[in-house]
């Protein structure tokens, strides 16, 4: 009996918690959004923060892109050929690319390469008392270094999640077209006739800046939140990809349902 | 013990308790800063030194009492009128705290960038004078990675004083420095705070550092001041804490161990497995 009620107890103290520091993240988010002022009047700090985020994403992002685009045309064209339809390639390469793969998996390595970043700094500067040393120079470290890291991630995610779907297209073209030879004109005209602007490309376009708000929130708020030791920061680096991947999975399950119910 | 007209302090610290949960940290600390002086608060670590400069500093409330600086209320002031007044201070952390990602040339200029609008040729001369004063001048483009502890620490205490601070507070200045850096360091503290026409707050457990630049001494122990003076009267002094701390002696009234249950009680009942 004593064995189930600690259970039971150790069970109730980690959902407590766990609202809690959920409450907390909810309470740093408005807070972020309240002290954005700063960097949306000198931008300069947030456009610093774009290429830290952004610019030096585009290597793993622009690369992952290319292949998964080939490997989409390679397994694509495998699928379409038994039903006699492969010229509907472009089709298949670029509404899997616009509607899922590019946000989603573009999303999932901003998790890693520039969340993950975000999130060892902030903690590191936290640890090395920089952020208490802002506070104490009258500088709000959440108007001066949360923020603009904030919005250069709601920024950059989208662009990346745009440039990898683009990448993904071209991919699916070389292997389709240059190494398959599948009909160009076919390739390119029905994919322009199947994809459509409010339904597949502004849906991505939605899902990617959801995807960019959720990553970044939680890189920020993790770094914020770490205990300022090192084994704190490499935690919170941790749970910062962990969390993150996770939160994309299951919010792109949640948007897909309600966007794409009945169509 | 000499008291201290009112009107002449800076920071006036009244009966104030804080506890950090339900670990009672400071406990009924009366002390009073007086304007121009440099004051030492010395005593072990975890004594709640650096505790009492962040409740000067506002980033932490005292749970009983007042924290007054400049005749202000500092946990009864609002977000605006804390940042404020914190513009009027300074604080020199224990290593530093230099912003990794911005040369020493742009961490000086850092707060006169955020707080004024100077033009960029004056801020270059206040940079250049800043860093001139703690004898940096010539490595005002290194990045803070490429300094040695007590460079760092001079760059620091230039950013400290960028803004020529009213209040000036030192959080163990001298940890980790060879005995020439400490020197210059302790030099720098007191010809600063003079040229400034400054009020210094130096944290430390350094006793003869301390003691050779120093006003005035409190000491601490467990959360309380347990004695205070001119660094003269505390040599002087035949109290057993003040002579166990200033000749450094390992018996007296200082304790060694953290408190603990009975030794050979531990050793039988196997408490640390």
């Amino acid at each position: 009996m004593s064995t189930l009620t600690r259970v039971l107890e150790n069970m109730g103290r980690r959902a407590i918690g766990w609202v809690h520091r959920l409450g907390f993240a909810c309470r740093f988010l408005l807070l972020t959004l309240r002290n954005s002022g700063l960097c949306l009047r000198r931008f300069s700090l947030v456009t610093r923060e774009i290429y830290s985020a952004g610019v030096l994403s585009l290597v793993i992002i622009v690369v992952s892109g290319l292949f998964v685009g080939m490997v989409l045309g390679l397994q694509g064209y495998d699928t379409l050929e038994r039903y006699g339809s492969s010229s509907a390639l472009g089709v298949l390469v670029a509404l899997s690319l616009v509607r899922e793969l590019g946000p989603v998996v573009a999303g999932l390595l901003f998790a890693s390469r520039a969340g993950s970043a975000m999130t060892a700094e902030i903690g590191l500067m936290k640890a090395t008392e920089q952020l208490a040393a802002m506070e104490m120079m009258a500088v709000d470290p959440i108007a001066r270094v949360i923020a603009p890291r904030f919005w250069a991630g709601v920024i950059s995610m989208p662009l990346l999640a745009a440039m990898f779907s683009g990448m993904g297209v071209f991919g699916g073209y070389l292997v389709g077209v240059r190494l398959i030879g599948v009909d160009e004109g076919s390739f390119w005209s029905q994919m322009q006739a199947a994809v459509d602007f409010q339904e597949d490309i502004l849906t991505g376009v939605i899902k990617s800046v959801v995807f960019g708000i959720a990553v970044t929130w939680i890189a920020v708020f993790e770094g914020y939140d770490a205990p300022p030791t090192a084994e704190g920061v490499s935690g919170a680096t941790t749970r910062t990809v962990v969390t993150a991947s996770l939160s994309i999975l299951a919010l792109d399950f949640i948007l897909t349902a309600f966007m794409f119910r009945g169509t | 013990m000499p008291t201290l007209p009112a009107t002449d302090n800076l920071v006036e610290i009244d009966g104030v308790n804080f506890a950090y949960d339900k670990r009672q940290i400071l406990k009924g600390v009366n002390l009073n800063i007086r304007r121009g002086q440099v004051v030492a608060i010395m005593g072990l670590s975890g004594c709640g030194k650096t505790t009492l400069l962040r409740l000067i500093g506002g980033s932490l409330r005292p749970t009983r009492g007042e924290v007054r600086v400049d005749g202000k209320v500092v946990a009864k002031l609002g977000h605006d009128e804390l940042y404020a007044l914190r513009r009027k201070m300074g604080m020199l952390f224990q290593f530093g705290a230099l912003f990794t990602d911005l040369s020493c040339y742009d961490n000086v200029a850092f707060q006169m960038r955020e707080h004024t609008d100077l033009p960029e040729s004056m801020i270059d001369d206040l940079v250049l004078m800043k860093l001139q004063a703690v004898g940096l001048r010539g490595a005002h483009r290194l990045m803070p990675a490429e300094l040695s502890g007590g460079m760092a620490r001079r760059v620091a205490l230039a950013r400290t004083t960028a803004l020529d601070p009213m209040l000036i507070m030192y959080d163990e200045p001298f940890a980790g420095l060879d005995p020439v850096s400490m020197s210059v360091i302790g030099q720098l503290i007191k010809s600063l705070n003079d040229a400034l026409g400054a009020t210094s707050i130096v944290v430390t457990h350094d006793v003869a550092e301390a003691l050779a630049l120093v006003d005035y001494v409190y000491f601490m122990s467990e959360g309380t001041i347990v004695a205070e003076g001119t660094p003269d009267e505390l040599r002087a002094s035949d109290k057993p804490f003040v002579r166990q701390f200033v000749y450094g002696e390992t018996d007296g009234p200082m304790p060694f161990h953290y408190p603990a249950d009975d030794y050979a009680h531990d050793l039988h009942a196997g408490a640390g497995r």
